[in-house]
């Protein structure tokens, strides 16, 4: 039973590089996280760790941009660029963040020609579907209802990989927005403890086509 | 004579852990924390738990300051209770996330005295889920140390 002795941590060393400058393994995916909540970093830290991504977590909308280099002050042309090389594959962002929300970081994200086609997943903890529907609109590919399980996190690697595999940008027609539709959540503050659910496939049968159910509702 | 007492320990640690999901202390989400614990990170829900306490506390003399104002700025109060909801509902703390949910309302109406209640309320709540959590893993750490593995708590209600 005794095992201790040989632990091999390979995601660890990386990590402790910092800012993720070292080469990445090709396969390995590397996921920016942006979370005000210590607590909340902790966890999406772990989770994505969990799923042998690579992680770098931030605090703040600012950090996360001085990361990328998309501060207007590192607007500096390339070949001094330090961050040119950085390789982001994923970015997870809370929305509620004191100074820069998620939705301001998405917009820069977005606009800029170095990380625009990197994909940016925005988490609440509230079920707000205007809030929603601004963000995809603003380009992000999907939005996670806090608190964050395995399953969520499994479900945009699962999509990463596709993406990866594929070659290919993925329009917003894959994204699956379980937890839109999942109302339960958003009146009920005594949700049951979701232990079967942790066991259960993610995606309901119910949601096919949730983009178009989504563009239904507002136009309405 | 070992391996009756770990047995005992997993059972007492299994009814405890029962108890405080009937007692709506913790949700799901605390054992989604735990499935996530493994040989790699032996510590994860220790580590995790110990944040929310350090971060918990921080609102809370927080919270006590901003409604001890004069001039309360309320806008500041529901920010800081939306954090606390946040990290509660992160771990699985029902029963203080829940006190967060009418502590925002009242923050909202701008209703000073039902504030300090909740305020009242939340410190309560979170001093009954620190201990249950703190015992909990006291006897996690027991049943290790006696050479036993933690048992997975595996049913529905």
């Amino acid at each position: 039973m005794d095992s201790n002795t040989v632990v091999s941590w390979p995601r660890m060393s990386e990590n402790i590089d910092g800012f993720g400058l070292s080469p990445k393994k090709s396969d390995e995916v590397h996921v920016l996280a942006v979370d005000d909540s210590l607590v909340d970093r902790k966890v999406i830290e772990h989770l994505l760790k969990v799923l042998a991504c690579k992680v770098t977590a931030v605090d703040s909308g600012l950090r996360a941009l001085q990361l990328l280099g998309l501060l207007d002050d590192q607007k500096i042309p390339s070949e001094t660029n330090d961050f040119v090389g950085l390789k982001v594959d994923l970015i997870i962002t809370d929305y509620c963040m004191p100074g820069m929300t998620g939705y301001e970081l998405l917009k820069k994200i977005k606009e800029s020609s170095t990380f625009k086609e990197t994909p940016v997943v925005i988490m609440s903890s509230e079920n707000v579907l205007p809030r929603i529907d601004r963000c995809l609109e603003e380009g992000a590919e999907d939005f996670i209802v806090k608190p964050v399980k395995l399953s969520d996190v499994k479900r945009l690697k699962d999509y990463m990989t596709t993406k990866e595999v594929r070659g290919e940008s993925q329009g917003r027609e894959g994204i699956h927005k379980r937890k839109l539709l999942d109302t339960s959540d958003v009146s009920s503050s005594s949700s049951p403890p979701s232990i079967s659910s942790s066991s259960l496939p993610s995606a309901p049968s119910v949601i096919d086509s949730p983009t178009r159910r989504l563009k239904m509702a507002s136009t309405d | 004579m070992q391996n009756m007492e770990v047995d005992q320990m997993q059972r007492q640690y299994l009814d405890y852990i029962k108890s405080l999901f009937l007692e709506g202390f913790l949700d799901g989400q605390f054992l989604q924390l735990q499935q996530l614990q493994d040989e790699n990170n032996p510590d994860f829900v220790v580590e995790v738990v110990s944040l929310f306490f350090e971060d918990s506390e921080r609102l809370l003399n927080d919270l006590t300051f901003a409604l001890d104002q004069k001039g309360i700025d309320f806008k500041k109060v529901d920010a800081h209770v939306h954090q606390l909801k946040g990290s509660s509902s992160s771990i699985g703390a029902q029963r203080v996330k829940n006190c967060c949910i009418a502590f925002r309302n009242f923050c909202e109406e701008q209703n000073i005295d039902e504030c300090l209640s909740c305020l009242q309320q939340v410190k309560q709540e979170y001093c009954h889920v620190k201990n249950k959590l703190e015992t909990l893993i006291r006897l996690e750490q027991q049943i290790v140390a006696a050479g036993g593995s933690i048992p997975t708590m595996e049913f529905s209600f």
